[in-house]
């Protein structure tokens, strides 16, 4: 579903090259719950990126569905992440200024839909991670473990085959992680993708594989 | 979408009130600025009264005669044997009419002094333009044919010499420069700016201080054309042109000379850039107007670009979130100059508020007499086509600059 060949990403600042991530290989089947860890700065986020086609590699192919996307618009990517692709950051990202629904709609904004039909679909979303009352308030009017059920919402209103969490439990107390890993487990039961990055080992257990960076190295 | 860009916009603006005031005012103060300017331009060349049929109309101001090296000019308005020979004669309008310039006299009441503005016109002078008569009719061949002293006056001038405002002026005899007139008609006033048709008193052309029989192409009248539609102007023009091309040259004034004679029916606007600005320079004051546009718009959107520029990192978690979930840099663009297009529309509100006021003001002010500024359709229609241009011109260049950023920067940078 999604191959990462050779990848390698590089910062560059004035007189300093810092190599963020060393020839990763990554093959993530269909149906596959991957969790990604390694000590904080290892290069977790930045390979989740370039999974994700939120950044670009250095050098290296990423592949989805076996087509190379190094050739595509910023149009064919936009659209590839709209399609296929859904995120839940660690630190929610959601819009302030726009209610729970209207940030759940958001994907379905880039896609030819109706008001209704877009209303409609966010408004399952919602109730799928159990904030179907809450479809009216704001952001800054919900608990963490609430605002990061709407990123969830947000992430599947698409029906998108991948799903990219960074840290998704990172900025939560335990009781709440676990409730967000158990709607994560129940997302794969339903045929969904996931790669999620985690610093919790206990968490990383419960998926079907774990890959493990060190400085930007694959090590496991 | 675009009720969901919208949402977004306006709480954009509650979210800082006093950068939105700034922003607001700036715009609010250029448009209404501009929409003045519109009025403005608009009553001095729309079609207002008493010359709705101004864009079915052409008009003949002025004949310029010089000799061949185009060193002596003499320019002035046409003589009434022109106009019964050149202009009368043609076939193509529908009507022709006539008048002189505005001149001056005076009347005393009960020893006070009333200037007045007058005019001497033929009959048809009522038909190609739309004076509105309050009381009794305007004269006609005729009267005119008789030689009859009459007059017809405006309500302004009727509310000046008439005691009884409610009583009908006609028939009643008003005396001007000395001389007796019967009141046949009252209409109302014009304002000033309607070089053509503007007075206080009309006249039948034929009453002796007219000196309607000067002898040459000149004298102290203009015409005007009404044509059947506006796509006869060319073959009017035409016709026109033939016939004064018929006259025989050189032509002998005062002892000189004259080989060339420049005399032409023109549209309103036209004739009156000619008259200001003689000798093909109508072209400055378009560019003037262009340019006076560009200051009044191109400033304060720069003003406008540089503050909306300043705020897109505020911006950037949103911009990173809908790139992340599928919005292509189109759609940000677009999204970015809608927001524009809105908070320019609700200063274009503003502004036209304003400009009602103003103009409200300034017409009761008598600055103008009898000024009729006004927003109809066209001046409407323009300052809202004034109001997207300007959004574009400041939305453009922040919708760029933001939807051109990489969605992990703009992510990172929240």
């Amino acid at each position: 579903m999604i191959k990462l060949s050779n990848i390698e990403k590089v910062y560059q600042t004035s007189n300093i090259e810092t190599l963020a991530l060393n020839n990763i290989n990554i093959d993530i089947k269909k149906g596959e719950f991957v969790s990604i860890m390694g000590p904080s700065g290892c290069g977790k986020s930045t390979l989740l990126n370039i999974m994700g086609l939120l950044d670009e590699p250095s050098n290296g192919t990423i592949a989805i569905d076996n087509k190379p996307v190094e050739k595509f618009t910023d149009k064919d990517l936009a659209y590839l992440r709209n399609q296929k692709i859904g995120f839940i950051f660690q630190s929610f990202h959601l819009i302030n200024d726009l209610s729970i629904l209207d940030n759940v709609e958001i994907p379905l904004l880039y896609r030819t839909s109706t008001n209704k039909s877009r209303r409609e679909a966010a408004k399952e979303a919602l109730e799928k991670v159990g904030l179907s009352n809450r479809m009216k308030h704001f952001p800054n009017q919900l608990s963490g473990g609430q605002k990061q059920r709407v990123a969830i919402a947000r992430a599947i209103v698409g029906n998108p085959e991948i799903i990219l969490a960074d840290e998704p439990t990172g900025n939560l107390d335990s009781a709440m992680g676990n409730e967000i890993l158990n709607i994560l487990l129940q997302l794969n039961a339903a045929g969904s993708t996931i790669v999620m990055v985690t610093h919790d080992e206990n968490m990383a257990k419960k998926t079907h594989r774990l890959i493990r960076l060190f400085d930007g190295t694959q090590v496991s | 979408m675009l009720f969901n860009y919208i949402k977004i916009a306006w709480k954009v603006l509650l979210r800082h009130p006093f950068y939105t005031f700034i922003t607001l005012f700036g715009i609010t103060l250029t448009l209404t600025v501009l929409m003045v300017l519109t009025s403005f331009i608009d009553h001095l060349l729309g079609s207002h009264y008493p010359e709705y049929k101004r864009d079915k109309s052409l008009y003949i101001m002025n004949l310029t005669i010089q000799d061949s090296a185009r060193s002596s000019m003499n320019n002035s308005p046409l003589s009434y044997n022109f106009i019964k020979e050149h202009i009368q004669k043609l076939k193509t309008p529908e009507k022709v009419g006539f008048s002189t310039f505005v001149s001056f006299a005076n009347s005393y009441l009960n020893g006070k002094k009333i200037k007045l503005n007058t005019k001497f016109c033929d009959a048809n002078f009522w038909e190609v333009t739309d004076y509105e008569f309050l009381e009794g009719k305007p004269f006609n061949e005729q009267n005119i044919a008789n030689g009859e002293h009459v007059v017809v006056i405006t309500d302004a001038i009727k509310k000046q010499y008439f005691e009884d405002e409610t009583a009908s002026a006609v028939g009643k005899s008003i005396e001007i420069d000395n001389e007796k007139f019967r009141v046949i008609g009252v209409v109302k006033a014009a304002p000033v700016t309607r070089l053509m048709t503007f007075s206080d008193v009309f006249f039948p052309y034929n009453l002796p201080k007219s000196n309607y029989q000067t002898a040459g192409l000149q004298g102290n009248f203009t015409a005007i054309v009404l044509a059947k539609s506006k796509s006869d102007f060319k073959a009017i023009q035409e016709e026109f042109n033939a016939s004064v091309n018929r006259i025989p040259l050189p032509i002998a004034l005062y002892g000189q000379k004259y080989d060339v004679i420049e005399v032409r029916a023109q549209t309103y606007t036209d004739t009156v850039l000619h008259t200001f600005m003689s000798g093909g320079r109508e072209i400055y004051f378009y560019i003037g107007i262009v340019f006076i546009l560009l200051i009044l718009m191109g400033l304060p959107a720069i003003n406008l670009v540089n503050l909306n520029v300043s705020r897109i990192m505020e911006r950037a978690s949103e911009i990173g979130i809908r790139k992340a979930f599928g919005a292509p840099s189109s759609a940000l663009a677009w999204q970015f100059i809608i927001e524009n297009i809105f908070i320019t529309m609700i200063g274009g509100s503003f502004a036209l508020i304003l400009t009602l006021i103003i103009i409200s003001i300034f017409n009761d002010s008598g600055l103008i007499l009898h000024a009729d500024l006004s927003i109809n359709f066209s001046v409407f229609g323009v300052s809202l086509l004034v109001c997207l241009v300007f959004g574009l011109l400041s939305g453009v260049v922040p919708a760029l600059r933001m939807s051109k950023m990489k969605v992990i920067d703009a992510l990172k940078s929240s």
